[in-house]
C-alpha cells in the first residue's frame, strides 16, 4: 500500500472529548509521546454540549458535603448496579480533578465568598455541580484544549517542534485496532479529508470515543456518536457490561420537528422550573417511588421551601433521577395529559425574574428562541425524552482503565460501570476527568511494565483493515445495491420503537431480528463518488459499529427481566434483587454476532456498605447478601449504635 | 408547510467548482443543516459538509449562505420567502477543501502563537479565589463556540492573504483580551497584542461583532478595551515617561 502513512507512538488516545484529551494531558506528563485522534476537527467534541456541570463535592455550597455522600448519591442513581470502586474512586477524585482546570485557566461561576459556585441537580443531596452558567461541557473542552496547547508550546520551546510529544490528528476515523499476539499493537484509520489511509503503531491505545445515540432517531447526541469505541473494543477481543441500560434524558425539545431531541439542560429543574401537564398540574409528585419515598417532597410547598431552605424541607420531585422523570413524562403522554406537540411543560418563567433566567440559563434562553421562537422568560417550554446516554461500555479496571485486552483502555461514555444503570447529572464530566487521567496513567504503568517487548504490527491485518474499508466503493464479490443513509435511518427508526424507553419481550425480539436483517444488508452497501470527504462512505463505515453495538442493547435488553434505571420493561416492571448483582457481558463471536454472558456485579466493600442505612440497603439487595454483609462488621455494628 | 424550496451549493475543491442547482423540499421550522442533508440522502450522497451538534453548539457547520457567514444549523429556513434562491457558499477567507469544507488550519495556528494562561506559581488548586464580577468579563468571551465566522469576514483578512501572517484576528485578539483580563492572569499582554498579533489592524467596523452566533460583543467589550489598555501603555505621555524612568533605573 504506498499510500499508507505511517506514526508510531508510545499512546493514541481516540476522541478528544473530556476524557480523551484529559488522557492525553496525563499521558504526556508521563513523558509518553501521544497521538489524539478525533473524528471533528479539535474542540468539537460532544462534550462541548454538556449543559449543567462538573459533580464535585467540594463543599462550597453546604459544608456538609462529602465524597462519602457524593459516592451514595451515585449508588442510588445507578440502583446500585455501579461498580463500587469506580464509584468511590470518581467521588473521591472529582474534587481535585475541578480544582485542577482552574490551574489550566477554567473559569467557574463564583460563590460570593470567590470559590467555585456549586449548583442543584437530580439525585444529588446537596449543590454540587460546579458549572459555567449552562455551557460547562464548553468551558470544560476548551480548557482542556488550550492546556494541551500550552503543552505543545512547551514543547516547541524545549525540543523546537510543537508536536514533539502531543500531536491532534483532527478528522481522522479509527475503523480498526490492530493486535499481535493478543495485545494491542496500534490503530487503522483514514483522514476524512483525503480519504487516504493512516497506521499509528502504539502498543497502548485508549478509547474515548463517547456514546451511541446515533443509533436512535430522537437524541441529544452529535453525528459522531456512532458507537465506534464500542464496536473497535468488541473487535478487538474486549468486553462490554450494561449495554441494556441506555439512559433518556427526561427533557428534550420536541417542537419544530428538526430540533426533536435537543437537550434542554436539567438544571432548568435544578434552578427551579417545574413539569407540569397541559391543565397546569405538576404531575412529579404522582411518580415518586418507594425507594426514594423519604428523601422527596409530597406537596408543592414542602418542594417549593426546598430551593431557600434545604436544611427543612425535602426535595422537588422534578429532581428524582433522570430515568424516574423520564417515565413519568413518557406516562403523561401516553395518558393523553400532554403539551400539544407530544411533550410535557416545562415551566421556569413563573419561577424566577426574567433577567436571573437570562443569567443562569442563557444557552437555553437563545436556544428557544432562536429554533422555537418560544421565548422561555415568558412562557412553558415543550420538552420529551430524548435519548442521552449510554450506562454501559467497555469492562474496566476500575483503577487502570485497563479493558480486558492487554494495551486496551477505555475512559468516559465508552466504559462501563460506573454509573450502573442510571447515571446523574453532573456525574458525566467528573467521570471524563477522573478516568482519563486514570487511563492516562494506566497506559503509562502498562507500558513501564512491557519494557522492550513491543507488540509488532502485522502487515496482512493493515492490508486487511484497508481492503475493509473501501469495500463500499464495490468489489467483485457482494452485489451492492444498500444506500448508507436510508440504512441508518431505519436502524434509528427501529431502536427507537422497539428498544427505546420501554421495552417489551416481543418488540425486542422483533429488534434482534431486524438488527441481523440490518446486519446482511449493511455489508452490501454501497456509495458514491471518491473518498475526499465523502459523507455516504463515512456513515457506511460507521453504520457497520451501530449494528454491532445495537445488537448489544438489543440482546442485554432481552435477557434483563426486570426494570431498573435506564431499562424499562413493561412486561417485568418491578426491581427484582436478584438481578441486581449481575452483569451482563457481551463479546464478539467470531464471525460476528453478538455473545452474552452473565457475571457477578463486584462486590459492595464493607466499609462502603457502612454509608448506607440497612434499610435503604435492604431495597435493593437479596437477603442473601445482606446477611453477608452482617456478617462481615461495619453494617453490623451500625445497626447496634 | 411542506415546499419545494431552490438551493444552489457550491461543489468542487481546491482546483475549482461552480455553484450547482437543486430543488429540494423544505419543512416547517426547519434549519439550512437539515435541507443539506436531506441533499445528501436523497440527491448529492457525497455533499461534503461539516457539522456536528446541530444545535448551535460546537461551531462546525460555518458557511455562508446567501454571502453571509451563518452557522448552517441556527440559520432557520423561516427568514426566506418560499420563492427565494437560497445559495450556500464555503466560508471564503479559508481554502476550500471540497464543498462546504474549508481548511481552517489557520486558526488552530494562531491560538498556538497565543501565550498560555500563567497563574501565579504558588497558587495551589483549590485556593483560587475570584469575584464573580471579575470573572463575567472573561466569562463572555469564552462563550466563543471557535465556529471562525468572525474570521472569515473579518476584512483585514477577507480579501487580504497577505494579512494573515501579522493579525491573529478577531477570535484571538479576543483570546488576547480574555487572558488580559482574568483576575489571575499574570503575564502582560498588552506589547504581544499589538506587536505580535495586529490588533493595530483592526478598525472596528465590528463586522465580527455582527456575525458572531453567540451574539459576543467582540468589537465592544474584547477589541476597543484591549485597544485602550495597549494605547494606556504606549502613548499616554505619563506612563511613557515612567517607563522611561524606571528602565534607567
Amino acid at each position: 500500500m504506498a499510500e499508507l502513512e505511517r506514526h508510531a507512538y508510545d499512546v493514541v488516545v481516540v476522541g478528544a472529548g473530556g476524557a480523551g484529551l484529559r488522557a492525553a494531558i496525563e499521558a504526556r506528563e508521563h513523558g509518553l509521546r501521544t497521538a489524539i485522534v478525533c473524528k471533528s476537527l479539535f474542540g468539537k467534541a460532544h462534550t462541548v454540549m454538556a449543559e449543567g456541570g462538573i459533580a464535585a463535592a467540594m463543599g462550597n455550597s453546604n459544608a456538609k458535603d462529602s465524597w462519602q455522600v457524593h459516592f451514595r448519591d451515585t449508588m442510588r442513581g445507578g440502583k446500585f448496579l455501579n461498580n463500587p470502586r469506580m464509584a468511590e474512586l470518581h467521588a473521591l477524585e472529582a474534587p481535585q480533578r475541578v480544582w485542577e482546570l482552574e490551574t489550566y485557566g477554567a473559569l467557574f461561576d463564583r460563590t460570593a465568598d470567590g470559590r467555585i459556585s456549586q449548583r442543584n441537580f437530580g439525585g444529588h443531596e446537596y449543590a454540587r455541580l460546579a458549572h459555567v452558567g449552562d455551557r460547562t461541557g464548553l468551558e470544560l473542552i476548551r480548557t482542556l484544549q488550550q492546556k494541551i496547547v500550552s503543552l505543545q508550546q512547551e514543547d516547541e520551546r524545549l525540543h523546537g517542534d510543537a508536536e514533539a510529544r502531543l500531536r491532534v490528528f483532527p478528522e481522522l476515523t479509527i475503523t480498526e485496532l490492530l493486535r499481535d499476539a493478543g495485545r494491542i499493537s496500534g490503530a487503522f484509520g483514514y483522514w476524512r479529508e483525503s480519504g487516504r489511509f493512516v497506521l499509528l503503531q502504539a502498543p497502548a491505545v485508549i478509547l474515548a470515543t463517547g456514546g451511541i445515540g446515533k443509533s436512535f432517531k430522537v437524541t441529544s447526541n452529535s453525528w459522531e456518536y456512532t458507537g465506534d469505541g464500542h464496536a473497535l473494543a468488541l473487535r478487538a477481543g474486549a468486553t462490554l457490561i450494561n449495554m441494556e441500560f441506555v439512559q433518556f434524558h427526561p427533557t428534550g425539545m420536541v417542537w419544530p420537528p428538526s430540533v426533536k431531541g435537543i437537550l434542554v439542560t436539567e438544571s432548568v429543574r435544578g434552578d427551579g422550573g417545574v413539569l407540569r401537564d397541559k391543565d397546569g398540574r405538576r404531575f412529579m409528585f404522582d411518580y415518586v417511588p418507594d425507594v426514594f419515598r423519604s428523601q422527596y417532597a409530597t406537596s408543592e410547598d414542602e418542594a417549593d421551601g426546598w430551593y431557600t431552605d434545604p436544611e427543612n424541607h425535602k426535595r422537588p420531585p422534578e429532581l428524582l433521577p433522570r430515568d424516574e422523570v423520564a417515565r413519568a413524562i413518557n406516562s403523561e403522554v401516553k395518558a393523553g395529559r400532554g403539551s400539544p406537540h407530544g411533550g410535557v411543560f416545562l415551566d421556569v418563567s413563573s419561577r424566577l425574574p426574567a433577567e436571573e433566567i437570562i443569567r443562569r440559563l442563557p444557552s437555553m434562553h437563545h436556544q428557544f428562541k432562536e429554533l422555537a421562537d418560544v421565548d422561555i422568560t415568558a412562557e412553558p417550554m415543550e420538552v420529551g425524552p430524548t435519548c442521552h446516554y449510554v450506562m454501559g461500555g467497555v469492562e474496566v479496571d476500575p483503577d487502570t482503565a485497563a479493558a480486558r485486552v492487554p494495551g486496551l483502555f477505555a475512559a468516559g461514555e465508552v466504559a462501563g460501570g460506573m454509573h450502573g444503570s442510571n447515571r446523574l447529572g453532573g456525574n458525566s464530566l467528573s467521570d471524563l476527568l477522573v478516568f482519563g487521567r486514570r487511563a492516562g496513567a494506566g497506559a503509562a504503568a502498562y507500558l513501564e511494565g512491557l519494557g522492550a517487548s513491543l507488540p509488532e504490527v502485522r502487515e496482512e491485518h493493515v492490508e486487511a483493515a484497508a481492503r475493509a474499508a473501501v469495500a463500499p466503493f464495490g468489489d467483485e464479490t457482494v452485489h451492492r445495491t444498500e444506500n448508507p443513509y436510508a440504512l441508518h435511518q431505519e436502524l434509528q427508526q427501529s431502536m427507537n420503537d422497539l428498544v427505546g424507553i420501554i421495552r417489551r419481550e416481543a418488540e425486542v425480539k422483533q429488534a434482534v431480528e431486524r438488527l441481523a436483517e440490518l446486519r446482511e444488508r449493511a455489508a452490501r452497501v454501497v456509495v458514491e463518488g471518491h473518498r475526499q470527504f465523502n459523507p455516504g462512505w463515512h456513515l457506511a463505515l460507521d453504520l457497520r459499529n451501530m449494528v454491532d453495538v445495537c445488537e448489544c442493547v438489543a440482546r442485554a435488553a432481552l435477557e434483563r427481566t426486570e426494570s431498573r434505571g435506564g431499562h424499562t420493561r413493561e412486561d417485568y416492571p418491578g426491581m427484582d434483587p436478584s438481578w441486581r448483582g449481575v452483569n451482563l457481558v457481551c463479546r464478539l463471536r467470531d464471525g460476528s454476532g453478538v455473545e452474552l454472558t452473565r457475571q457477578p456485579v463486584p462486590a459492595l466493600r464493607a466499609d462502603l456498605a457502612a454509608l448506607f442505612e440497612r434499610d435503604e440497603l435492604a431495597k435493593y439487595l437479596t437477603a442473601e447478601e445482606l446477611e453477608g454483609l452482617d456478617g462481615t462488621g461495619p453494617g453490623k455494628q451500625r445497626g447496634a449504635s | 408547510m411542506t415546499y419545494k424550496g431552490r438551493f444552489r451549493v457550491w461543489r468542487g475543491d481546491d482546483e475549482g467548482g461552480a455553484l450547482a442547482d437543486y430543488d429540494v423540499e423544505v419543512n416547517e421550522g426547519e434549519v439550512v443543516l437539515d435541507v443539506v442533508h436531506r441533499l445528501q440522502a436523497t440527491q448529492a450522497p457525497d455533499l461534503a459538509v461539516r457539522w456536528n451538534c446541530k444545535a448551535g453548539k460546537c461551531g462546525s457547520c460555518s458557511a455562508e449562505v446567501n454571502g453571509r457567514p451563518r452557522l448552517l444549523c441556527m440559520t432557520r429556513m423561516s427568514i426566506f420567502a418560499e420563492t427565494d434562491v437560497v445559495t450556500i457558499t464555503p466560508l471564503r477567507a479559508f481554502p476550500v477543501l471540497r464543498d462546504l469544507v474549508t481548511d481552517v488550519s489557520f486558526n488552530y495556528a494562531k491560538a498556538r502563537e497565543v501565550p498560555a494562561f500563567a497563574p501565579p506559581a504558588d497558587l495551589q488548586p483549590g485556593e483560587y479565589r475570584m469575584q464573580q464580577v471579575d470573572v463575567e468579563r472573561s466569562q463572555e468571551f469564552r462563550k466563543c463556540i471557535e465556529c471562525f465566522l468572525c474570521q472569515d469576514t473579518c476584512h483585514v483578512v477577507r480579501d487580504h492573504e497577505e494579512n494573515k501572517t501579522a493579525f491573529a484576528g478577531p477570535r484571538y485578539l479576543m483570546r488576547i483580551a480574555e487572558l488580559d483580563m482574568h483576575p489571575l492572569d499574570t503575564l502582560d499582554r498588552k506589547d504581544d497584542a499589538k506587536d505580535r498579533f495586529g490588533l493595530g489592524l483592526c478598525n472596528i467596523t465590528k463586522c465580527c461583532t455582527e456575525v458572531c452566533p453567540e451574539h459576543i460583543k467582540i468589537t465592544d467589550n474584547a477589541l476597543i478595551p484591549l485597544k485602550e489598555r495597549v494605547v494606556d501603555r504606549r502613548y499616554d505621555p505619563l506612563v511613557w515617561l515612567g517607563s522611561k524612568i524606571s528602565r534607567r533605573r
